[in-house]
């Protein structure tokens, strides 16, 4: 069984952990045996089960083996891994099952009852339709009572705060049918509804299930990416002895051992080691910050060259990122007032429909109709009004054009987002990782003979610094083969060396003047040395995206924290103006002024600096290679090197708004049609049940259409 | 009309039977990781 969890015949079972890990790198079926046999076949590992969608590793372990050994296994067989803090119960998933089985029990009672009502609708009577109404009646309570619950609950909630929304018609319209049809049965009447109630759930709940898996997909990728805080550290006791002590528990005057490579889990300042600290995630800048004994160092910050010991002075809700985290979730509120289009449509909508069929009802009454026959009629009004082409109208067309940005990745976390960004009328820009790489770049590396490249790329992929990485990922990129190198060592603070063929190599801080480069590094070779330079590069579209955005009539800004000596170029690049020396607080006040002057801001941003402008932006969104708290506030995350997804969304975002309109407008010209007939009461449930598939194709056949939207 | 008594519940007993295996298939996490199981058929070792 290709699925089936694996079952261990170990006795000693139950003393088993379980930890997940995530592990961006997972993409081949190749990754998923190397991982799994490889991590089995370390003694205190039972077994790993790699979920490939969620791009996690569910790892079940002795006890006695802490993250840090874990993650070196990870790391022995060539995968990046990171462990989940806190798992916690997939909330989204759980609900999306739920769909799933709601729809399956719909659409099995929707079949058996079509099953019933063709044969009613081909002739059966007397006995023979009225055992069919009540065979009916038998499938449609049940499936009914089971599968509506979604849109009951949500109709109740909106009823209850005076408010109403799509689903309040829907239950209306529901319950009353399924209430009239039972009546009919019970007093042998000709025509029974339950048909079109269960078929109506049935699409709508497809259209449900379709949302829910769409935002499931985009959640876990995003989750993925996320390079979650560390889980703990370990901590120097006073016996000198070291013990693993999860985030949670750590406190202010402990101390902790940060081994190169990790990353902190609380604020502190550093006692013993030098080293270089990445804090990328909270300014956005790429080079490493040197920091020695009696230096303020953050929670979250990467270790990159030695180990440190760092005194802990603030831990869990104290620390600077957690305060960064409250301002986002302050500014992040005003976002919740946003009025979902479908909700919007039903304000109008539900009572209109609801009058309807009053006024039906009163109409057949005055003409002289008794109540049951004006009742039918009214029943008849409610069942064909019932917004089922207008409850597909939204989701499907958000589904399609979120699945055809997916493909170009580009991450939508849900509709309400795509609905926002449609909406933006400004774009302001962060520079640093936005604009630009937000990582350094190798320059002139072509000029460099092909050995050299070879012997650097063995090298470079013996160390985490940041200027090693990022000539890893060139020199990859360009198809380098490492050569083998012998002797590797890495000396911390200095760089890596090694011998090739006899010939001392290296990878080097650079000796001499280095200041005057900015960020570089030296290669070695016998006795020739290379200095290498590095520099964070523009995005290589972004010349051309943001002149095309601005003559498409978007407002553009780019707000930096960076020095306005630094912004210079980049605005001459683009053509933009552009605002420098801004702290998050600053960007936030931005954001919120140019709200205040009506104006709908896109806010697109990478770094933890641009987190409250983030949540504050009319929408937002944030490359893959952003902070965490970044790409949790954006509404959009996308990858690649290059800018062309901004424009991308916003043109696809449109045009769903536009075929979004244009459902709403074939639904109601159906309407238009479908009204008049059942109000004159000529309204079968053969006519019901016509004109409702009939209707639902044509509005997902209509949204089918945004499946090349992503262009 | 005998035939009915026969055909009814056969026909709902086939639908349940289909309804009955997806509920399965769904509570033993086959649809937990659809990507992965698309990999794994790939896979040529026996124990999965």
């Amino acid at each position: 069984m290709a699925t089936q969890p694996l079952v261990d015949d170990a006795p000693a079972e139950a003393a088993l952990n379980e930890s997940q890990f995530v592990v961006p790198s997972l993409h081949c079926a190749g990754c998923i045996a190397k991982i799994e046999n490889g991590l089995a076949r370390i003694d205190g590992i039972a077994s790993a089960r790699v979920n490939m969608s969620a791009k996690r590793v569910t790892v079940r372990h002795d006890p006695a083996m802490e993250p840090p050994a874990l993650k070196a296994a990870f790391v022995a067989l060539g995968f990046d891994a990171e462990p989940l803090a806190d798992p916690g119960v997939d909330l989204a998933a759980a609900e999306g099952r739920a769909l799933l089985r709601a729809l399956a029990v719909a659409g099995f009672a929707a079949m058996n009852i079509m099953l019933l009502s063709v044969s009613v609708w081909s002739g059966a009577d007397g006995g023979t339709r009225q055992m069919f109404h009540w065979l009916s009646a038998l499938i449609a309570l049940p499936a009914i009572a089971y599968a509506g619950q979604t849109f009951f609950r949500s109709a109740w909630a909106a009823a209850r705060q005076g408010r109403t929304n799509m689903d309040v018609p829907i239950s209306i319209g529901v319950l009353l049918t399924t209430g009239m049809s039972l009546y009919e049965t019970a007093t042998g009447g000709a025509d029974a509804w339950f048909d079109g109630a269960v078929m109506l759930l049935f699409f709508l709940l497809a259209g449900r299930s379709l949302d829910a898996m769409m935002r499931g997909r985009a959640r876990a990728s995003v989750a993925a990416l996320l390079k979650h805080g560390a889980p703990g550290a370990l901590v120097l006791t006073d016996s000198g002895q070291t013990r693993w002590t999860a985030a949670a528990q750590l406190q202010p005057g402990m101390r902790m051992l940060v081994a190169a490579g990790e990353r902190l889990a609380a604020d502190g300042r550093v006692v013993e080691g030098a080293s270089g600290m990445d804090i990328a995630f909270l300014t956005g800048e790429s080079a490493a910050v040197r920091v020695g004994p009696g230096d303020a160092v953050q929670a979250g910050a990467l270790n990159v060259e030695a180990p440190i010991t760092v005194l802990v002075t603030a831990a869990g809700p104290d620390t600077v990122i957690a305060d960064i985290a409250r301002l986002m979730d302050e500014a992040g509120q005003g976002r919740s007032r946003h009025v979902r289009i479908a909700d919007r449509a039903a304000r109008y909508y539900a009572p209109a429909v609801h009058l309807t069929a009053a006024l039906a009802f009163m109409g057949w009454m005055i003409a002289g109709a008794g109540v049951h026959q004006a009742m039918l009629v009214a029943i008849a009004v409610l069942l064909i009004t019932c917004p089922c082409a207008l409850g597909l109208a939204v989701p499907a067309a958000q589904v399609v054009a979120c699945g055809a940005l997916m493909r170009r990745g580009i991450l939508v976390k849900d509709g309400s987002a795509l609905e926002r960004v449609a909406e933006v009328d400004s774009i302001v820009f962060d520079k640093t990782g936005t604009l630009t790489l937000g990582r350094p770049v190798p320059e002139g590396m072509d000029a460099m003979a092909r050995q050299d490249r070879a012997i650097l790329l063995a090298l470079a992929r013996a160390s985490r610094h940041p200027l090693s990485i990022a000539l890893r990922q060139a020199l990859e990129a360009q198809g380098v083969e490492a050569v083998p190198l012998d002797d590797l060592r890495e000396v911390p603070g200095e760089g890596l060396f090694a011998r090739h063929a006899g010939v001392a190599v290296s990878l080097a801080r650079p000796r001499g003047l280095v200041s005057l480069f900015g960020l570089a590094s030296e290669y070695r070779r016998g006795t020739e040395a290379h200095l290498l330079r590095f520099s964070d590069a523009l995005r290589r579209d972004a010349g051309e995206i943001l002149p095309a955005l601005r003559s498409a009539g978007y407002r553009i800004l780019i707000a930096s924290g960076d020095r306005p000596e630094a912004l210079g170029p980049v605005a001459r690049a683009t053509g933009a103006t552009a605002i420098g020396h801004l702290r998050p607080a600053d960007k936030l006040a931005l954001v919120e002024r140019m709200k205040r002057q009506g104006r709908k801001v896109l806010m697109v941003g990478d770094g933890l600096n641009d987190g409250p402008a983030l949540a504050a932006g009319h929408a937002s969104m944030a490359p893959a290679c952003a902070s965490d708290a970044s790409q949790l506030a954006a509404d959009v995350v996308f990858m690649g090197d290059v800018l062309a997804p901004v424009g991308i969304t916003l043109r696809a975002a449109r045009r769903t708004i536009h075929i979004v309109r244009q459902n709403f407008a074939l639904a109601i010209g159906y309407n238009m049609l479908a009204v008049p007939l059942a109000v004159a009461g000529k309204v079968t449930p053969l006519v019901a049940a016509v004109a409702m598939s009939l209707s639902s194709l044509i509005v997902v056949a209509n949204a089918l259409r945004l499946n090349g939207a992503a262009r | 009309m005998t035939g009915l008594a026969l055909l009814i519940p056969l026909a709902l007993l086939c639908g349940g039977v289909a309804l009955a295996g997806f509920f399965a298939a769904l509570r033993s996490g086959q649809f937990d990781d659809p990507d992965g199981a698309a990999m794994r058929i790939l896979s040529d070792e026996e124990d999965r």
